[in-house]
């Protein structure tokens, strides 16, 4: 046992803490929130290397492990920064798991910064559920040809490169018939529509309207993606918990500040017990979450069975203290809590949006259940 | 004991919705039904049609214009407006200044102010929480000090909801420093259109600017402008608060908003059915749903009381904490349903007419605005942990 990062991501974390503290100001926030990603801090995580830790040596990076990705994004969560290194990670992820030589080239590109990633799975009536996917790829000749929907695709409107899903075989819901295409940035018959996040950034709707890809565009073996997606979706659960994280532990130092500085009564709120239990009790529930992230980035290279309990597990247990976290950070600070003033507010909102993204407590408590009977 | 209403209570219930069938503006009870925003030109268009039926005033004695209705009335008759999705009543003027100044005001005073009210003359806005006084409220430090037959007003006000469509504002202000805190505040209206008032908007984490600081450099507010005595002020905003809060617990707005929770949950697929059909949702509505008919039948029980001429003590924080705690579960409920349509934030959808449509459903465009702004609900008032101190006070008696 040993719960000590290693030499080399201790570095990370430091390096990144300190660029992330100085870079993550107004401004750059406000860049964010209009063109999905803010220059400055983008080229400043390029510099790094950052993404290269979300890859493995022989895809082109230096890392690629579960504590690789909480490393990183417990960082992202710690400051507030709305860079869309999750998309790197998720559609990344399954260019250089699936890709062939050609195709993977682009892992190396965007490792280095200077590509935007996408994945569009997700439709308006899928919810969580992975399999649901009713947009259609038919082949005709050399040519693929897509028709459907795909929603809240986060950095839709930014990537170069979207990782796109359409069913080529079977029924909506069959875990089988499902591939991966590539779409590049402004093919024709792509309607975009793009929007901001309410935890920050931007996402799109994509309509797909008899949209023409060659025969290499293709993702790997047809019909066959999903497993991939869910690896994908597992890796990106565990670095969306370890960003809850940070941003849960931000939101508790910034209480913790309040409760000792703001004075009612003739004393510092943190003065009265009712206040002292309830930051207790929200410090013991980040324990918790730190832990079940830790689960997870543990099993991540575990067999699906294994890792996939941990997904549910830890996804349903950080939903519910992210929930728990912002919430009483909120109460505890008063009326300044919900003000865009103050810095409390763009941390609850992430926090608050975490549910909303690869299923939220109470799907993961019932997946939690299935997964352990079978 | 007997559950039923009374065959005047149902009459009255029937009254009240074949009112609002004719008389609710469909444009404005879609709005309120999406969760759009309200202009000023909606509330006020709302309460004149109220005003013309003489319902705008419910808690008002006959003789100054009001209904008269007793508390049961006033309850049924926000459980009908609420269902019917119709604008909330701005209780500034309405539920708060005008009962103050019927019990506490000059014979002028309520000539002038309290038509006014009912006319729609005057948006009046509240100015008691201040940068250094929220749940401690009697630590005021905003200043009158006479000067002749003025008050000169210094200081600073903060939350004050809507202040940005106001004309007047009634302040608790500090006039003594002598004695306890609360011994030396008065109760004093004043003009915003003033020399001296400022108005700033706070934009809070749903992008929304519903409150304001409110600042004064040395304003003149004519002496008759007082309410009551000087240095009276914390008696007159105590009785606001035990006399006004029959409809704290906020059952209409629990109700309707989980009538909107199980509409949506009937709507959204999850696993290829129904998501009210996954039983671990379902769990989590019946359990709401379970406690507010409970705390429905509290809040009856101390209407009731009321009805009969009891004033409501502890019980008023009960409903109050029960109240809002409960619409900020179906607020997370509601997010929760909407499942990752929560997530767009397209401000323009929420304004009725813009050309900006939503993303996804339109239920879903307000489900996260409503849950981050509904946060509020536990904080206002009198924080839910002020509440609880008063219930421990109440019962404990130490």
């Amino acid at each position: 046992m040993n719960f000590q990062l290693t030499e080399e991501r201790q570095m990370l974390q430091d390096g990144l803490r300190r660029f992330l503290a100085d870079a993550v100001t107004p401004q750059a926030l406000k860049a964010a929130e209009e063109t999905g990603s803010s220059p400055e801090i983008w080229a400043g995580l390029a510099e790094m290397g950052v993404a290269g830790a979300l890859f493995t040596e022989e895809q082109g990076g230096f890392g690629g492990m579960g504590f690789d990705l909480m490393t990183v994004f417990e960082e992202l969560g710690r400051a507030g920064a709305t860079e869309p290194l999750l998309e790197i990670l998720l559609a990344g992820g399954l260019i250089a798991e699936l890709g062939d030589a050609a195709q993977q080239a682009l892992v190396e590109q965007a490792a280095e910064g200077g590509l935007q990633l996408a994945l569009a799975h997700g439709e308006p009536a899928s919810r969580f559920d992975l399999e649901r996917v009713e947009t259609r790829a038919v082949k005709a000749g050399e040519a693929w040809t897509l028709s459907g929907r795909k929603s809240v695709v986060v950095n839709g409107a930014q990537a170069d490169r979207i990782v796109v899903s359409a069913r080529t075989a079977g029924e909506v819901g069959d875990r089988d018939g499902i591939s991966l295409f590539l779409l590049p940035k402004g093919t024709a018959g792509v309607e975009i529509r793009d929007y901001p996040l309410s935890q920050g950034g931007r996402a799109a709707e994509l309509v797909l309207e008899n949209v023409e890809l060659p025969a290499d565009a293709l993702l790997g073996e047809e019909g066959r993606a999903l497993d991939a997606i869910e690896t994908a979706q597992a890796r990106g659960t565990a670095a969306l918990c370890a960003d809850a994280l940070g941003a849960m532990e931000t939101a508790r130092a910034l209480t913790g500040d309040y409760l000792k500085t703001r004075k009612q009564f003739g004393q510092p709120i943190g003065k009265f017990q009712a206040l002292q239990h309830r930051a207790a009790e929200m410090l013991i529930e980040i324990e918790q979450a730190r832990s079940a992230v830790i689960n997870l980035c543990g099993h991540l290279e575990a067999d699906r069975a294994t890792r996939e309990i941990h997904v549910s597990a830890t996804k349903h247990l950080v939903g519910k203290a992210a929930r728990l976290v912002a919430e009483e950070s909120i109460q505890m600070h008063g009326g300044i809590g919900v003000t865009e003033e103050y810095d409390l507010g763009r941390f609850a909102r992430r926090l608050s949006m975490l549910d909303q993204r690869f299923g939220d407590a109470t799907y993961h408590l019932g997946r939690f259940v299935r997964l352990k009977a079978a | 004991m007997d559950l039923n209403f009374t065959d005047e209570q149902k009459a009255f219930r029937a009254e009240v919705r074949s009112f609002l069938e004719q008389k609710l503006p469909k444009r404005l009870s879609d709005k309120v039904r999406l969760g759009q925003r309200l202009t000023k030109d909606d509330y006020e268009e709302w309460h004149a049609i109220l005003n013309e039926r003489g319902w705008l005033a419910g808690n008002w004695p006959k003789e100054h214009g009001g209904a008269g209705w007793n508390a049961v009335e006033r309850h049924i008759f926000e459980e009908e407006t609420t269902a019917a999705h119709a604008p909330r009543i701005v209780p500034f003027g309405l539920a708060m200044l005008g009962p103050v100044l019927q019990k506490f005001g000059s014979k002028e005073q309520q000539e002038y102010w309290l038509p006014r009210i009912l006319n729609g003359d005057d948006w009046w806005c509240q100015g008691y929480s201040e940068p250094g006084a929220g749940s401690d409220l009697a630590s005021v430090k905003t200043t009158a000090v006479r000067d002749g037959d003025h008050y000169v007003v210094n200081g600073q006000k903060t939350w004050t909801t809507l202040g940005q469509h106001a004309n007047m504002i009634f302040c608790l202000v500090r006039t003594s420093k002598e004695g306890k805190p609360q011994e030396g505040i008065s109760f004093l209206l004043v003009d915003m259109n003033d020399p001296g008032v400022t108005v700033r908007p706070i934009v809070l984490i749903d992008g929304e600017a519903e409150v304001n600081e409110v600042f004064f450099d040395n304003v003149r507010v004519p002496a008759e402008n007082l309410v009551g005595e000087e240095n009276k002020g914390w008696t007159y905003a105590k009785y606001l608060l035990t006399h006004e809060r029959t409809n704290i617990a906020g059952v209409g707005f629990a109700n309707a908003g989980l009538a909107n929770l199980k509409r949506i949950a009937s709507l959204e697929q999850s696993n290829g059915r129904p998501l009210i059909e996954d039983p671990l949702f379902a769990a989590q509505i019946a359990e709401v749903e379970i406690a507010l008919m409970a705390m429905a039948t509290t809040n009856l029980r101390v209407v009731s009381a009321a009805a009969a001429g009891q004033a409501p003590g502890a019980e008023s924080s009960m409903l109050k904490i029960k109240g809002t705690v409960l619409r900020q579960e179906i607020n997370a409920l509601t997010k929760q349903a909407v499942g990752p349509y929560a997530m767009p934030f397209v401000s323009e959808a929420l304004e009725a007419g813009s050309n900006v449509g939503p993303v996804g459903p339109d239920y879903a465009m307000s489900a996260t605005p409503h849950y981050l702004n509904n946060r509020k609900l536990s904080i206002y008032g009198g924080s839910n942990e002020v509440q609880k101190t008063i219930i421990a006070k109440a019962i404990l008696e130490l």
